[in-house]
């Protein structure tokens, strides 16, 4: 263990909402008849109520937990004066994948550091199926390591299994940042997710955007991205990276090329990827130089041939035959292989190609897991899983699946407060700072802020996989890998019982 | 390479401001006036741009709002809160959804493909269609646009019966006439939805967007009557007569429709030796049974085909065996492999109707087996139709369809076929594959949930003794 505990995780620092009302699923109301007792803010363990020169105000009451709370204010207001109702707000926020509690509880991660204390249903979505219809199951009772600390738990990924000449690269939490280009979200955006990869021992990916000069102090964390249209693809660029991700295809646009908006190619957009300020930017798919795996060895072979010392990531979507294109991309000599479901995120993709193109992940990785094991492959080459992965939940699932590790995405932009609105693409891009590159929208957030929820959200998903790790009796991320005995499906569950 | 098929769109504008998901509510009471209001602040300028619709008294806001949720995170008194539209939600059926229907009103409006950014926000699967995932290619890929020399997507099918082979005379010439074959170039027709508070007015706005897509409206001879001759070789009349008269068909037909009655036999034959060149569809409903109809149907000169699921709008509710199969789709593969299995599936066409709600059914549906599918109810939501059926019941349309001028509902229906046209072009380019006829059957580029699912966690099932859900 001497290894980890060389590496520290920084420490969670409360980063609350950057704006003035954060959004929570109850609301405290309090009537006139508050006589400023203060009973209220001595009961409430989350911190809702405040007092301030003698009068008492629901301040927080974006923390309350709703009727599971075991003290409730309303209960023991001596007045009656306080009433909590669900927030109608609430109700109309988030959609089937990530649902309401999901944004709102990763909001409470990036905040605190820990997930939620009560009334949110933080480890699944309502889709319906796949990852929401699974459950981790574990033995009753204590397995012994309830007390050991959390950093006796090894949660490292080895990148590097071929044991080449490439480096030798390991991250320290099973997850790393996946691209997101200069572009499609703001520079702050960017540096926010690198600077908690750092912070973190771990990578993230700069997507197909060109590598602007602000990332320099962390390229030993940076994974650099070569797609299909090779905006801001420089030999030096690929001189500077550990890693080198080949981007075949997108799981939200499987088969189809990326796409910037005319409005989000900004003059410095515009020179970082070497084309003209207003005109929409199109990646084509596919590669046109790839027609086979011989083809796709020689890219991997430039690569090489550029960096020796880089891995290279083939990120790939998830066609039918997903097992063959595995097994290509392993005998090819690429390190990683980086599956990105049909469910994931994208800066703008046609609706018809989110939803019906390609298998979802949760399909995808097993096959390829039992596949390459079949190979006798399987020790080689990394599994990287990603596309629609939300929660610390999701990643233990996809793991047991047979993934080594994840890539994130959609929920560091949780963790800066996206709200999911869809309009990423639209004009001048998200009117919350975001993912977009207009100048005054980029200043809506600082990337102090950022890397600080970025982490204190990372530092929560840790903190849970651990303590599911404990749940199951094992002491190390790779002891889960592929051990899909420890997952049930409640669908086919329901119909065992009802068998029998 | 033929002309390329390309339809132009351009946007039209609703009649009514369609009904939004959710609203904007903003309290008065307790508003601090502060020097700069968060609603001035509006990235969107929502606030500026609402107006009210005098006529039908709503605002416009909520069409407005984009859902950025500053101003409700913003109002130092939290007087601004979003909330989910009831009317919204109460629309449409478990068929039509209000998120289906929604999508649709937008492709109407605009031509354009739904693009959004932030990952797929739906289940993860659905009912029927919804159950299929396309396949796509990680390497190859045909483009839409042809560009770098190579050829581009190809939507057109073929109506009729097709023989696998020409018969040549020593001399290099064709023994027979070749067999009559309507061109379309996408696979999708048009069908006179069952209701609707529609008119002539609204017939030839359909019957002139046929024309112009280069597709067919399957509508009834009547309807057909009150049309300009110029539009019959895109009309499909149908003939529900027990005894017909072959003079009664109008001149410059192309296909006609003839339901499965008693004298269907002696219908087809007389239509077949008075006109050579009409093809005709036989329409049979999917049910129990359809398999062995359709065969019969084939073998007796049938050239097309119309797989009809009545009560498509609850199909799935209404599974039992009197409807048949649980879906569409179901029925569709199993009629399919039984003209398979019986050799003849290349020399009849098949179309299916009902069931359909948005693009991407078209291409699963031909990948199911269809040749092409009829689109019916999508001629209304077109028109703004909230499928809310109180034409049904004799009341008046709120969205007063039957007003609508005929140049608009060309427009309309032209701009959402465009659109699906599009999204067909979309699947296909992942998928690799170039022409719409190869999409026929070709389930080996379809993944369905039922096997998918099985194989993955069918064996995920049990909970061993002492063992509990985390």
């Amino acid at each position: 263990m001497s290894s980890q505990s060389k590496f520290k995780f920084p420490e969670a620092v409360k980063t609350p909402s950057r704006f003035r009302n954060p959004i929570g699923k109850y609301r405290l109301h309090r009537t006139d008849k508050c006589i400023s007792c203060g009973k209220c803010v001595e009961i409430c363990s989350y911190g809702v109520h405040v007092i301030r020169r003698g009068k008492v105000f629901a301040e927080n009451h974006y923390l309350c937990v709703g009727p599971g709370c075991p003290d409730p204010c309303h209960k023991n207001c001596p007045e009656d004066a306080l009433f909590c109702r669900k927030n109608p707000t609430f109700d109309a926020l988030g959609d089937k994948r990530w649902t309401a509690d999901l944004l709102v509880s990763t909001w409470y991660m990036a905040e605190n550091g820990c997930v939620p204390p009560g009334g949110l249903d933080y480890k699944v979505g309502a889709s319906g199926g796949g990852f929401d219809k699974l459950r981790i199951i574990v033995k009753k009772g204590k397995t012994g390591l309830e007390d050991l600390p959390d950093e006796e738990f090894d949660t490292t990924v080895k990148l590097n299994r071929r044991e080449d000449n490439a480096h030798r690269v390991k991250i320290e939490v099973p997850f790393y940042g996946g691209g997101m280009s200069y572009g499609s979200v703001s520079i702050r955006t960017i540096l926010s997710r690198m600077k908690a990869a750092k912070a973190l021992g771990t990578f993230c990916c700069t997507g197909e955007g060109g590598y602007p000069d602000e990332l320099k102090p962390y390229d030993d964390n940076v994974i650099t991205q070569v797609a299909t249209g090779l905006f801001g693809v420089k030999e030096e660029t690929i001189k500077r990276v550990k890693i080198v991700e080949l981007k075949y295809a997108q799981g939200a646009k499987p088969g189809l090329g990326g796409h910037l908006l005319g409005d989000k190619v900004t003059p410095a957009v515009a020179r970082m990827r070497e084309a003209v300020v207003g005109h929409p930017l199109f990646s084509p798919f596919p590669f046109h130089s790839v027609y086979s795996v011989e083809d796709h060895k020689k890219h991997v072979d430039w690569i090489k041939a550029i960096n020796p010392q880089a891995l290279v990531s083939v990120k790939v979507s998830t066609p039918t035959d997903i097992d063959m294109v595995a097994v290509g991309i392993y005998y090819a000599g690429a390190h990683i292989v980086h599956l990105d479901g049909s469910y994931g995120g994208t800066g703008a993709a046609p609706e018809i190609a989110k939803k019906n193109i390609a298998m979802p992940l949760e399909y995808a990785l097993p096959k390829v897991h039992r596949f390459l094991t079949e190979e006798g492959v399987r020790d080689k080459i990394t599994v990287i899983a990603g596309g629609g992965i939300r929660t610390p939940h999701d990643m233990a699932k996809i793991i047991a699946l047979g993934a080594d590790g994840i890539c994130t995405g959609t929920a560091d932009l949780v963790a800066l407060e996206c709200l999911r609105c869809h309009n990423c693409e639209s004009g001048r891009g998200c009117a919350r700072g975001i993912a977009t590159t207009d100048p005054e929208l980029t200043e809506l957030m600082e990337h102090d802020w950022g890397t600080q929820r970025i982490i204190n959200m990372f530092l929560a998903w840790r903190k849970e996989f651990v303590r599911i790790l404990k749940r199951l009796g094992m002491k190390s991320v790779k002891e889960l890998v592929g051990r899909s005995d420890c997952l049930v499906h409640l669908d086919y569950m329901e119909k065992k019982s009802l068998k029998s | 390479m033929p002309e390329k098929y390309v339809i132009h769109t351009h946007p039209v504008p609703n009649r009514f401001k369609p009904i939004a998901r959710s609203g904007v509510i903003a309290w008065e009471e307790g508003c601090l006036r502060c020097a700069v209001c968060v609603k001035e602040k509006c990235v969107y300028d929502v606030y500026y741009k609402r107006g009210l619709d005098a006529r039908y008294m709503t605002d416009s806001i909520d069409n407005l709002c984009m859902n950025c949720y500053r101003c409700v995170q913003g109002c130092p008194k939290e007087l601004i809160q979003k909330s989910v539209n009831p009317e919204f939600t109460a629309m449409g059926d478990s068929f039509f959804t209000p998120a289906i229907i929604a999508r649709l009103w937008y492709q109407a409006e605009t031509g354009k493909i739904p693009v959004s950014g932030a990952g797929y926000p739906g289940p993860f699967c659905g009912p029927g269609f919804d159950s299929i995932w396309t396949d796509m290619s990680e390497i190859v890929r045909p483009t839409r646009d042809g560009i770098h020399g190579r050829e581009y997507i190809s939507t057109s099918v073929d109506l009729g019966r097709p023989s696998d082979f020409l018969l040549l005379d020593d001399a290099g010439n064709m023994v027979e006439e070749p067999p009559v074959l309507v061109d379309i170039p996408m696979p999708i027709l048009l069908k006179v939805p069952p209701f609707g508070n529609i008119n002539h007015t609204t017939f030839l706005g359909w019957a002139t967007a046929a024309m112009k897509l280069g597709t067919m409206l399957a509508c009834s001879l009547e309807q057909l009557s009150v049309l300009p001759r110029e539009l019959h070789p895109w009309l499909i009349p149908l003939l529900d007569m027990d005894s017909l008269n072959p003079e009664s068909i109008p001149k410059g037909v192309r296909i006609v429709e003839l339901v499965k009655n008693d004298g269907w036999e002696d219908n087809l034959a007389k239509i077949k030796s008075t006109f050579s060149d009409l093809l005709v569809c036989i329409r049979i409903p999917m049910k129990q049974g359809m398999e062995k109809e359709a065969l019969i149907l084939a073998n007796a000169g049938a050239d097309i085909i119309h797989l009809q699921r009545e009560e498509a709008l609850t199909a799935d509710e209404k599974a039992s065996e009197e409807f048949g199969p649980r879906h569409v789709k179901e029925g569709i593969r199993s009629v399919h492999m039984a003209l398979v299995d019986a050799n003849i599936r290349n020399n009849v066409t098949l179309i299916a109707s009902g069931g359909f709600a948005m693009a991407e059914h078209v291409p699963k549906a031909l990948l199911c087996g269809a040749d092409a599918v009829f689109s019916e109810f999508q001629l209304l939501i077109a028109l703004q139709c909230r499928m809310c059926r109180r034409c049904v019941s004799g009341l008046s349309c709120p969205v007063d369809i039957g007003g609508a001028s005929a140049k608009w509902v060309t427009a309309r229906v032209i701009n959402l076929f465009g659109a699906w046209h599009n999204q067909l072009l979309e699947v296909m380019g992942a998928m690799g594959i170039r022409e719409a006829r190869r999409l026929r059957g070709e389930v080996g580029r379809a993944m369905f949930y039922e096997d998918l699912d099985e194989a993955t966690f069918g064996s995920l099932g049990s909970v061993g003794e002492g063992f509990e859900l985390e």
